[in-house]
């Protein structure tokens, strides 16, 4: 009743092509954009910035391109915390060596650095698959880790081995540094979300998107029809990429402002909770890329609310209970829901057509 | 003989025992790997946890005592002050066995059927929900776990080696711990075992064909439940024998269950469905990681090539066996 479709008609291809067709997804999502835009920014404090909506958007962009990847295009990948990392110092010498660029510009251009990083470690990729890639990927994971961490030239020689980012400003507002106001920042990663969200959505409706499918469903059929695996594969891998070097230019530059990059790129803190995200919003799913880093980013916030503030446990017992919890949410959810959160939402538009008449 | 060349053979030594190390907890993913087609992540997690309950048996913890002190209020740390080793290994591995068959009604049961990387998924779940229980259990201080293997240098191989150089020279013969020397002896022995279980006894009969073909050992009436406990808990032995000659090396700690990563880039070399290919991938990347740590790592001031290296190195042979050394072939049809 509420969620009809009946009586929507479409008379152009225009129409019929739209990323929402109805008009009840248009609603919807005009009205998120409104509260996005025009409400959050001027409600937003320090606490709701630093601890839930930047850290939300920075994930949801990483778990756009990981989703790129392995739900588009089929290949496993264990290096998303290398590519991060790339993402990050790229953004650190950049800024070192152009003082005067704009920040907008500066992250764009890390991301196209670690596009490019990608396709380089993209190239096993058309020889090798399915867990052995996924085990080759943990390659670049280790090795750019090692190599930011080893040569000093990429944290200018700094004693601690530490980079930290310095104040820039946009339309006269500093969106990074210490300074940064909480609206400015979220605002910052909000409208490179939703650019870049756009972006996703349509180079996935587009041809490119469609022969990642092809290779992802079967790659020896699709490269008999004509999708060229070399170009599709490392398209993917660029693409992915670039998602992910961007993600990982907002984590050190507005997120954390300073980084150190065995802790804030390890295996355990980025690859696997982003890996995580997008198999519980849903593999193949844009929608679940967002649900995905939005449960991920809320579940220890919420799990550390009710066992320390409202059980009273020590932080080490509660940190051990969030492992545990963690780990059986996660068998839990893929034995309940296997494709995920967007799975779970299209089963209530399901419902929603009819409701609330039986049939 | 020169030294160098003495020094490159004890590299060589050093290399091949470190190699076993990682064989013996690859060897729980390939078994895991060809009976039910998981790619078990928690394998490291495993050997930490069954380090950890070998040493809160041997020590009479209390299970949980953190959690339990936190929530009532109360002070209780310990049941009794020892145990002997034979008594809390037995006990362990009852523990893993305990565990094979949790895994396999909670976990495995439901997710028959399920594309493999939704395995490998519920696998990392499963090492995350492990090493908090394991935690929780025995609490996450360091713990020293001593089971009477003996370690250090071994004299008698550096008296003995130190006439081989040439006179003049300073050389002080060669170093090999002795608890790697231990480790290659339980690891030979185990593998035997295995080899001669999995050919002569009906069981291991019964696994061969689950390995081959789940569908055909289905229909011969072999269950494939119970092979699956049998297999995971078998693993699990092989996790708690890792565990304890990793633990013994460098104490039991989080970082333990980091051997799993260490174990990957021996499984690509030798491929996912080859036992022998565990043992030989295992004992090359050992080699290689101390060569090039020695030969090549001079040339970078910085060093510290080992945790990378493996992988580099198993991509390589990748490139020309996509299927890892002694892996099955892989055979793709449309």
């Amino acid at each position: 009743m509420l969620y009809k479709e009946t009586g929507q008609y479409k008379s152009t291809y225009k129409s019929d092509h739209a990323i929402f067709p109805l008009i009840q997804d248009k609603i919807a999502f005009s009205t998120l954009m409104f509260i996005a835009f025009l409400i959050i920014p001027f409600v937003i404090n320090s606490y709701w910035e630093k601890a839930i909506l930047v850290p939300f958007l920075i994930f949801s962009l990483a778990a756009i391109g990981l989703n790129i990847l392995t739900g588009y295009c089929g290949q496993v990948s264990l290096g998303t915390g290398g590519f991060m990392a790339v993402g990050a110092f790229s953004t650190y010498k950049i800024m070192t060596y152009f003082p005067d660029l704009n920040i907008m510009i500066i992250v764009l251009i890390s991301g196209l650095i670690t596009a490019a990083v990608g396709i380089l470690f993209g190239l096993p990729s058309l020889r090798i698959k399915g867990f052995y890639l996924a085990v080759a990927t943990l390659a670049s994971q280790f090795f750019l880790v090692w190599l930011f961490n080893k040569v000093p030239w990429f944290y200018n020689y700094s004693d601690t081995g530490q980079i930290t980012v310095s104040e820039r400003l946009m339309f006269g507002i500093p969106v990074t540094g210490a300074t940064a106001p909480p609206y400015a920042t979220y605002l910052f990663c909000l409208i490179l979300v939703v650019l870049l969200g756009f972006a996703a959505k349509n180079l996935i409706r587009s041809k490119m998107g469609r022969s990642w499918m092809a290779i992802r469903d079967m790659d020896i059929a699709a490269e008999i029809i004509g999708v060229p695996p070399l170009k599709t594969k490392l398209s993917a891998f660029a693409i992915s990429s670039f998602y992910i070097g961007v993600a990982g230019a907002l984590y050190f530059a507005v997120f954390l402002g300073a980084i150190e990059v065995t802790e804030s790129f390890d295996i355990m803190t980025i690859s696997f909770p982003v890996l995580f995200m997008i198999i519980i919003g849903g593999l193949g799913s844009m929608l679940g890329s967002f649900l995905g880093a939005a449960f991920i980013v809320t579940l220890p916030i919420g799990l550390k609310f009710i066992m320390v503030d409202l059980v009273g446990l020590s932080a080490v017992t509660a940190k051990h209970f969030e492992i545990t919890i963690w780990g059986l949410l996660m068998i839990i959810f893929l034995i309940v829901e296997p494709h995920g959160l967007a799975r779970l939402w299209s089963i209530a538009k399901e419902k929603l057509r009819r409701w609330p008449f039986p049939y | 003989m020169s030294v160098e060349f003495l020094n490159f053979i004890e590299t060589v030594l050093n290399g091949l025992m470190s190699g076993v190390m990682y064989s013996l907890v690859a060897l729980g993913f390939v078994l895991i790997f060809k009976a039910s087609g998981v790619f078990n992540f928690a394998q490291g997690v495993f050997a930490l946890f069954a380090a950890l309950t070998l040493v809160g048996y041997q020590t009479g913890q209390v299970p949980f005592a953190h959690l339990i002190n936190e929530l009532f209020g109360t002070n209780y740390h310990n049941w009794y002050a020892s145990m002997p080793n034979f008594l809390a290994i037995i006990l362990t591995m009852i523990t893993m066995i305990a565990l094979a068959w949790i895994i396999e009604r909670l976990v495995l049961k439901h997710l028959v059927n399920q594309d493999p990387i939704i395995l490998f998924m519920a696998t990392i779940g499963l090492a995350f929900a492990l090493e908090g229980v394991g935690d929780l259990m025995w609490g996450s201080d360091v713990k020293v776990l001593d089971v009477g293997i003996p370690s250090g240098g071994s004299v008698w191989l550096e008296e003995a080696t130190i006439g081989l150089a040439a006179e003049g020279s300073d050389y002080y013969g060669m170093y090999i711990d002795v608890l790697n020397v231990w480790a290659t002896v339980i690891a030979v022995i185990l593998v035997i075992t295995l080899a001669l279980f999995s050919q002569y006894t009906k069981t291991g009969r019964a696994l061969r064909a689950v390995a081959d073909d789940h569908q055909a050992a289905l229909s011969v009436g072999i269950s494939l439940r119970t092979i699956w406990i049998l297999v995971w808990a078998i693993s699990g032995f092989i996790a708690m024998v890792a565990g304890i000659m990793w633990g013994t090396e460098s104490g039991v700690q989080f970082s333990l269950s980091l051997i799993a990563l260490k174990a990957l880039p021996v499984l690509i070399l030798g491929g996912f469905t080859s036992i022998p290919g565990a043992i030989i991938g295992g004992l090359l990347i050992g080699v290689g990681e101390k060569l090039a740590e020695i030969y090549i790592g001079g040339y970078f001031e910085t060093g510290a090539l080992e945790n990378w290296f493996a992988y580099v190195m198993a991509l390589v042979f990748l490139l020309f066996r996509p299927q890892g050394l002694f892996g099955d072939k892989i055979i793709e049809r449309v």
